[in-house]
């Protein structure tokens, strides 16, 4: 039986999801567009789902835009914002998942100025570096997430909407990694356009939504058929939209216990990592989401540890999934100022709802026995 | 208990799908992240490209081609103004029809917007856009031809084919959008001109918010991403890939080339039941081609009824008076209207769509109820 420690690339579905989203899945169902009673019931089950996932992030269920996923929902309120103005300023933070970089990266090739926000050494963003930024003039947007999805650093997001604000600048936040972690309030944050995944909250994969103030507009990335307000054509992946609006109230329901469960094996792991020379916690001085810890061990490269912990049926990662075979070091690390060679060791450990304290234990049992292992391989060849 | 006869809307998954991607979600499954290097993730992405085999082998393509989207909508959207965006600097111009699906509709509008020219093609009568049509449209900086396969209002099919050798010699590219005829009549796209072609899952009794792009590899065709980050599908379409969803139109695929030589001749003689039926109701008119159609859909006008009234009025007939992304318009199809049809006509049209589950019992229920509430409505017009 394999131990799964990987959450923040995706978490299972919560059986208690499957059972709401099973009778979608099952006998006929129509499409919500359609004015039949099949349509109608449809129809219904999508606005209880958009008050669910409202209600998780204190949004009105009338700014919930669903869409295929949380890179989809990026690159709508990237592109969405950007295509059609007049060129100009992007701020975007240097620490952004690809989702933000990808499009931030296209726009640039269009003629946006884009501008990268700097991180410190514990993985948060310099807040005065971009005090200075946002005093040059007004950007179109600042895009900046609320955890990092690799060392689960909490940015104070707070703090950057006000000084976007202030400079008349628009601010979306990617808070996939945040939302069902810790408290997510998307007025209280101050932000305009946020970025929600459900399957990173043990709902289904495939969908997401963009949480927007209506005071911003965009243009639709996918045109057709007016669905979501116009704003994402193509008939609703339904029982999608249903799994994710249950895993949203069940993460409501439940944040404090899975904060506290999370928290308890993480800090049980880091306890036991403290056994092993030199090992490194990545941005340990900053607050971090309570499920995550990355971390590397002196001359041991990453990826190479996570096919040795794969080996003894423990599932891990370097990083972020979506670069696990790049081979590129994380762009996350260096930006908090790493070499190379430490960032090319990081391997991160990611808990979740079916954890248990004793998959804590096994992992760190397991790297100290590679660790020693690979000393007595050394000492035999003699280097 | 309602008769379902909307399967161009949505159709209910197979049971055999429903199983497959429940095996593809909780912690007993394959639910891992498929971009993952550890042996879940393995796992989980050697199911994803089985499923990407599966729909290859409906349509005669090879895995590499087939790209997965979110939906037939975004597969569209992906291959019009990805591929506009990508060759922009070598044309302006683009060659639709005015019966095109809202997908492929919206997004040549947000072209022309854009700064894009389109010709908007019509079609004859009968609902087909006549291959010599494109002939005369193509200009020397045309970029692309949108021509959908089989209409989802009338089912008509056009002759993808002939339009394809029109396009031969020319730089065009060809987008085909077969949403509503794959897996429900042959497609092989090794034998036919066509470099991009869109694909629905739940058309076809697999899951909502998954869908195919096929991108010809020779000669390669090349496009701007709607959606960039982690370079997924080859980068032409990012996001974390919902194994579950992608297993599941896999399964409808791999189902539809299995039971297509008997489904397709089982589902035609039941509209023909249909047709034949509703023919005893004078003044009906069959709109669009009588044989060069899907086996499926059959789109019939009632003379001096709304067809909005009828539809309430047979409250035990899930059916519709179009498409159901139009549904809340009120307005009168688009689709008749470019045929021809005055707007009472076609105002006055239900489309009949039958499938996987329909029953000859269904098919005689449905003219006895339609018979019926149209006799009483005529009777309350006059």
């Amino acid at each position: 039986m394999s131990i799964y420690l990987d959450h923040n690339a995706t978490a299972p579905l919560d059986v208690r999801v499957l059972e709401t989203v099973h009778p979608w899945l099952t006998g006929v169902h129509g499409n919500p567009a359609s004015v039949h009673r099949y349509g109608r019931a449809a129809h219904a089950a999508l606005e209880t789902a958009r008050a669910q996932v409202a209600a998780l992030v204190n949004a009105q269920p009338a700014q919930v835009v669903f869409t295929g996923g949380g890179t989809e929902a990026d690159n709508l309120a990237l592109k969405g914002l950007c295509s059609g103005a007049p060129t100009g300023r992007l701020l975007v933070g240097a620490m952004e998942h690809s989702a933000v970089l990808g499009p931030a990266a296209a726009l640039a090739k269009l003629g946006w100025q884009v501008e990268y926000i700097p991180a410190d050494g514990e993985g948060c963003y310099d807040l005065e570096a971009l005090q200075k930024m946002s005093k040059q003039g007004q950007a179109r947007l600042l895009s900046v997430m609320l955890a990092n999805n690799e060392t689960g650093a909490i940015q104070d997001v707070q703090t950057m909407a006000t000084l976007a604000h202030e400079a008349g600048t628009i601010l979306h936040c990617d808070a996939v990694q945040a939302a069902g972690k810790l408290p997510v309030d998307f007025a209280a944050l101050g932000a305009d356009l946020m970025t929600l995944s459900a399957h990173k909250l043990n709902g289904p994969r495939g969908v997401g939504a963009l949480i927007m103030n209506r005071r911003v507009s965009l243009t639709p990335l996918v045109d057709g058929g007016g669905q979501e307000q116009g704003l994402r054509g193509g008939t609703e992946n339904l029982a999608g939209i249903v799994g994710f609006g249950r895993a949203a109230e069940l993460a409501k329901a439940e944040l404090h216990e899975r904060i506290s469960h999370a928290r308890a094996q993480r800090d049980r792991l880091e306890t036991g990592l403290r056994d092993l020379p030199g090992l490194k916690i990545f941005a340990a001085g900053a607050e971090r989401l309570p499920n995550t810890v990355q971390f590397g061990i002196p001359g041991l490269d990453g990826e190479w540890l996570v096919m040795e912990l794969d080996k003894r049926g423990i599932a891990v990662s370097s990083g972020s999934a979506c670069h696990s075979a790049s081979g590129e070091p994380s762009h996350v690390l260096m930006a908090m100022g790493l070499d190379t060679a430490t960032a090319k060791g990081a391997l991160r450990v990611s808990f979740g709802a079916g954890n248990t304290g004793q998959d804590a234990d096994a992992v760190c049992a397991a790297l100290k026995e590679i660790v020693s292992t690979l000393g007595k391989r050394v000492a035999a060849v003699g280097w | 208990m309602t008769i379902y006869l909307d399967y161009a809307a949505t159709t209910p998954l197979d049971p055999q799908v429903a199983e497959r991607m429940a095996g593809c979600l909780t912690r007993d499954g394959l639910f891992a992240n498929p971009a993952s290097a550890h042996a879940p993730g393995r796992a989980a992405r050697a199911a994803v490209e089985q499923a990407r085999a599966q729909v290859a082998a409906l349509v005669n393509a090879t895995p590499q081609e087939i790209v997965f989207t979110s939906g037939a909508t975004e597969s569209d959207n992906l291959a019009i103004k990805g591929l506009a965006h990508f060759e922009r600097g070598r044309g302006r111009h683009l060659i639709t029809s005015r019966i095109e699906h809202k997908a492929v509709l919206d997004a040549c509008k947000q072209l022309e917007k854009e700064g894009f020219e389109v010709t908007w093609l019509k079609p004859d009568s009968e609902g087909l856009i006549r291959p010599e049509t494109i002939k005369a449209a193509l200009r020397e900086d045309t970029l692309l031809v949108s021509i959908m396969h089989a209409n989802n209002e009338l089912g008509t099919v056009n002759d993808i084919a002939a339009i394809g050798e029109q396009l031969k010699g020319h730089r065009a590219r060809f987008h085909v959008d077969a949403a509503q005829s794959a897996g429900k009549i042959p497609l092989d796209l090794r034998a036919v001109n066509v470099d991009l072609m869109s694909f629905a899952a739940h058309k076809v009794y697999g899951p909502k918010g998954v869908g195919a792009l096929y991108v010809r590899s020779q000669p390669r065709v090349n496009l701007e991403p709607l959606i960039h980050g982690g370079g997924h599908e080859g980068g032409l379409r990012s996001g974390t890939l919902p194994t579950h969803q992608i297993v599941g139109m896999g399964e409808a695929f791999r189902l539809a080339r299995e039971l297509l030589p008997q489904e397709a001749p089982r589902i035609h003689a039941l509209r023909e039941r249909l047709w034949r039926g509703l023919q005893h109701i004078e003044g009906v008119l069959l709109n669009g081609h009588s044989t060069q159609r899907l086996p499926g859909i059959l789109n019939v006008s009632f003379p001096g009824v709304e067809g909005e009234s009828l539809l309430y009025a047979c409250e035990a007939l899930a059916v519709s008076s179009g498409s159901a992304c139009t549904a809340a318009d009120q307005e009168p199809s688009y689709v008749l209207r470019a045929l021809g049809r005055d707007d009472q006509l076609a105002g006055s049209s239900l489309r009949f769509s039958l499938g996987r589950y329909s029953t000859e019992a269904e098919v005689d229920q449905a003219v006895e109820i339609v018979t019926r509430e149209y006799a009483r409505l005529s009777t309350l017009a006059a």
